[in-house]
């Protein structure tokens, strides 16, 4: 293994703690809004909340930058690429894991805690606590309406989410064929398939926007609608960010490959990027067949 | 040949270290990193520590006497939660950045400025988790296992900052996990098999695992929390549908993995310090590397052994029953190894070798009672008493804490170049030894009478253990600022260290200098 001889041990850095003053910030900021808000007072949290994220905001160019450059300089050698692809690989895998904790949630309170609640099993006795209350998912009453008020109906499946179903697997296919393009070193493809890709992510994100606003306006599915509003919020709006997240990055790599960045050889960004989006699409099927259709 | 290639210009060559604060705070270096980890969790140790000195002085005697009953159950939760996330785990984590890339013969850690990221986020995140015992409403005060709705519904505002706190730290915890595995799977130097990967390594590559695993399970319980308190959902609450007991599940789903993740390491480095100190190679390399896997295998499927009272159906409690006790299996060789490589070896009890032996013996007693525990009815009676204290600070005390001061002590001569003063360490042991033993010990015994946990105030027929109790942590802690002065000898001076100050020690961290030097490995040796 010869290539490790040149593995690259940056020199010292100012980003990491610049990094780590930005994330206190922010989570200080973010912090004190939300108590003061809860508690009703004027707060000061927003002004560091947007202070720490323009600092993180900042050294995500910053950092980002220095590792594309360093990149470019040739520093990196396979054994870096390598080290690169277990830190993305390991780093999608928590994500995955922090979907499951959601998941989970969703097929406890599904399958343990609603019947119990209702009546059923061994510890049906919790049915005392809301006599009135009678279990079905989609949870159109919930036990106490007055604190949960239950939504009027649920988002219909067959009509948004299936064509943003539709939008997310095509841009898993157009993302797929950018990749090959790059390989085969068709770089008008490339620019074309990548690009549609993002329109595709940005549309995704679109109806999900859409979908939000029919489900708090018109259907009075809340985050306070009881635990079905619950789960189906913090589930496809962590889903969301993680779309938003990943259509920014597929965007900054079309942007890189307009300067004429990555070839056959160097490539890991990109890949990285299509492996994101990859996930965000999994998990999205994931959603679609237990949070919208089941 | 050298592997550092700067750019940059700044810096010049990054042969040496630079030159004063900035070269910690700038630092990507293994070595400094490993040493800022080892400091910080030192000092939140000690700050732990002050605040178990604060429960053992209102323990000390029945009835009401220094603190008040709130700020004692804000005790009693940041002792917890600062031991965990700011001692123990950082401290493994200190000794991995140090040992591993010695240990393989890597350069340094894969991925160095993300090294340096998951460092300083720690300080920045118990900043903001400490700083709430100041604010009015008082800082967390529902327990380290923070069940709702104590922690939702009931809790005080700092819980907010305490969610984010715990996101810093699981940021910083997934990230520098993210590194050892890569630095372990891609940094190995020609011929280091995984299968020849000292065990500290085996056993830091499985506990890096369990992190990356069981911390975003940790951030989304935290987060469905934040949503509770802020957004009005009803996660943890049965009024909109959820359930409290979830909260129990999506945290135990995080906390077994976790006692593992502060326990395995210490196996590791156990593993490497008796072979050393019985002349003899490690018994059983081989099935400590599938006990390993095996614990944290079976970590994830026994969580709900914490949960035997809250009401899981009989199946439920038989399946984490007999789960549970099979954990027993795979603990069971790993003593056995650690046994039978002193068995008829040419044992000397050098301090590393005396933390690692009362670790032998010690940690077992905790698994013991741990055993008793896990029998789903006799737990009935033992949950949330006094036992379950005892049967925890049995596997961490002497298991994790006395595992880091084994390697401390162990590693101490390649880290500054001197040997420590081994009366000094002898001492220190022995107190140790003396004071967690006199502290824990009585605890099953008001435990298995029915002393509750987490209480400021107890019955009188209590009071002859607690007051025993209390003189041993007392003496326990004072113990540790002598450790420290220890340390700080060894820093400052010491007969000089040659390059293994140990006959019996194996490992590519014994073939280079004491010191060893800033940068090790830049061309990676060659292991037969
Ligand atoms: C043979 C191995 C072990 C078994 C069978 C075992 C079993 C148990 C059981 C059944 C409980 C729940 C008791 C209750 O709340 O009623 C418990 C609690 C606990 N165990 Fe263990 N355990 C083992 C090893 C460990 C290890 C290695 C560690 C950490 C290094 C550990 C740390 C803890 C902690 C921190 C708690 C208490 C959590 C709390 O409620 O605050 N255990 N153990
Ligand atoms: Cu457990």
């Amino acid at each position: 293994m010869a290539t490790h001889e040149h593995y690259y041990v940056p020199a010292q850095s100012k980003w990491p703690i610049i990094a780590t003053v930005g994330m206190f910030i922010t989570m200080y900021g973010l912090g004190t809004w939300f108590i003061d808000m809860k508690a009703g007072r004027e707060s000061h949290g927003p002004i560091f909340f947007a202070i720490g994220g323009l600092i993180v905001a900042y050294i995500m160019f910053g950092w980002f930058g220095t590792v594309i450059k360093e990149s470019r300089a040739g520093l990196y050698s396979a054994q870096m690429d390598r080290s690169f692809r277990w830190g993305m690989s390991w780093f999608i895998f928590s994500e995955v894991m922090f979907f499951v904790a959601f998941f989970g949630a969703l097929f406890y309170v599904r399958n343990i805690t609603g019947p119990a609640l209702g009546g059923e099993g061994p510890k049906g006795i919790a049915h005392m606590l809301w006599p009135n209350f009678q279990y079905v998912w989609p949870l159109l009453h919930t036990p106490d309406p007055t604190l949960f008020p239950p939504p009027k109906e649920i988002i219909d499946p067959w009509h948004l989410p299936l064509i943003n179903t539709v939008l997310l697997v095509s841009s898993s296919v157009t993302v797929t064929i950018a990749h090959h393009a790059l390989k085969k070193g068709h770089r008008g493809a490339l620019k074309l398939w990548l690009a549609l890709t993002v329109l595709l992510g940005l549309a995704f994100l679109m109806l999900q926007a859409m979908e939000y606003h029919e489900a708090y306006t018109e259907l009075g599915l809340t985050l306070g609608s009881g635990i079905y509003g619950a789960t189906f919020f913090m589930l496809t709006g962590f889903h969301g960010a993680h779309v938003t997240i990943g259509t920014i990055i597929l965007f900054v790599m079309l942007m890189r490959i307009l300067r004429g960045h990555f070839d056959a050889e160097h490539q890991f960004g990109f890949e990285a990027a299509s492996w994101y989006w990859h996930f965000v699409d999994v998990v999205w099927v994931g959603l679609f067949v237990f949070v919208y259709v089941l | 040949m050298s592997a550092v290639i700067d750019d940059h210009g700044h810096e010049g060559h990054a042969h040496g270290p630079a030159k004063g604060l900035m070269r910690w705070v700038l630092t990507t270096n293994h070595k400094d990193i490993g040493t800022l980890y080892l400091w910080f969790s030192f000092c939140m140790f000690l700050l732990g520590g002050s605040f178990a000195m604060v429960i053992r002085a209102e323990l000390f005697q029945p009835g009401l006497q220094i603190v008040e009953p709130a700020f004692f159950n804000q005790m009693t939760t940041m002792h917890g939660l600062v031991m965990v996330f700011g001692a123990v785990m950082p401290a493994f984590v200190g000794l991995a950045n140090w040992m591993i890339p010695l240990m393989i013969g890597a350069p340094d850690m894969a991925l160095p400025r993300m090294n340096n990221f998951s460092f300083w986020l720690l300080p920045a995140a118990f900043l903001l988790l400490v700083s709430t015992l100041f604010t009015p409403g008082g800082g967390p005060n529902f327990g380290w296992t923070f069940y709702a709705p104590l922690s939702t519904t009931y809790a005080p505002e700092s819980v907010t900052y305490f969610i984010f706190a715990i996101h810093l730290m699981g940021i910083s915890s997934i990230m520098g996990a993210i590194n050892v595995v890569a630095t372990i799977l891609n940094l190995r130097a020609p011929g280091m098999t995984l299968m020849k990967m000292p065990l500290f390594v085996w056993t830091w590559l499985i506990t890096a695992f369990l992190l990356i695993a069981v911390m975003p399970v940790l951030a989304g319980c935290v987060t469905m929390m934040l949503m509770d308190i802020h957004f009005h959902t009803s996660f943890f609450s049965a009024a909109g549908g959820g359930d409290p007991v979830l909260f129990q599940h999506v945290f135990w789903f995080f906390g077994h993995p976790e006692v593992y993740i502060m326990i395995l390491p210490a196996f590791g480095a156990v593993s490497s310090i008796i072979p050393a100190f019985s002349r003899k190679p490690l018994f059983g390399y081989t099935s400590m590397v599938y006990a390993t896997a095996s614990i944290a295998f079976l970590s994830f499927i026994v969580w709900a052994h914490h949960m035997f009272v809250v009401g899981i159906p009989l199946v439920g409690e038989l399946f984490f029953m007999y789960a549970t006790m099979l954990i027993a299996v795979p603990t069971g060789v790993k003593v056995f190894n650690w046994v039978s490589t002193m068995w008829q070896g040419e044992l000397t009890f050098e301090t590393p070798m005396l933390f690692a032996v009362a670790f032998v013996i010690l940690f077992t007693i905790g698994g013991f009672s741990g055993l008793m525990l896990a029998i789903a009815p006799a737990d009935f009676q033992y949950q949330d008493t006094y036992f379950v204290v005892a049967h925890f600070h049995y596997v961490l005390v002497p298991g994790a804490i006395f595992g880091i001061f084994a390697s401390a002590y162990y590693w101490l001569p390649k880290w500054t170049g001197h040997m420590y003063d081994e009366t000094l360490g002898k001492l220190h042991f022995w107190l140790s030894f003396i004071g967690m033993n006199m502290a824990f010990f009585p605890m099953h015994f008001v435990g298995l009478a029915g002393m509750p946990r987490r209480v400021p105030d107890y019955n009188l027929q209590f009071a002859d253990f607690n007051m025993v109790s209390s003189i041993g942590a007392f003496t326990f802690g004072a113990t540790q600022i002598f450790f420290l002065f220890i340390v700080i000898k060894t820093i400052r001076g010491g007969p000089p260290a040659p390059a293994k100050p140990w006959d019996g020690a194996e490992g590519l961290e014994w073939t280079v200098p004491s010191p060893a030097p800033y940068h090790t490995f830049v061309t990676p040796p060659e292991v037969k």
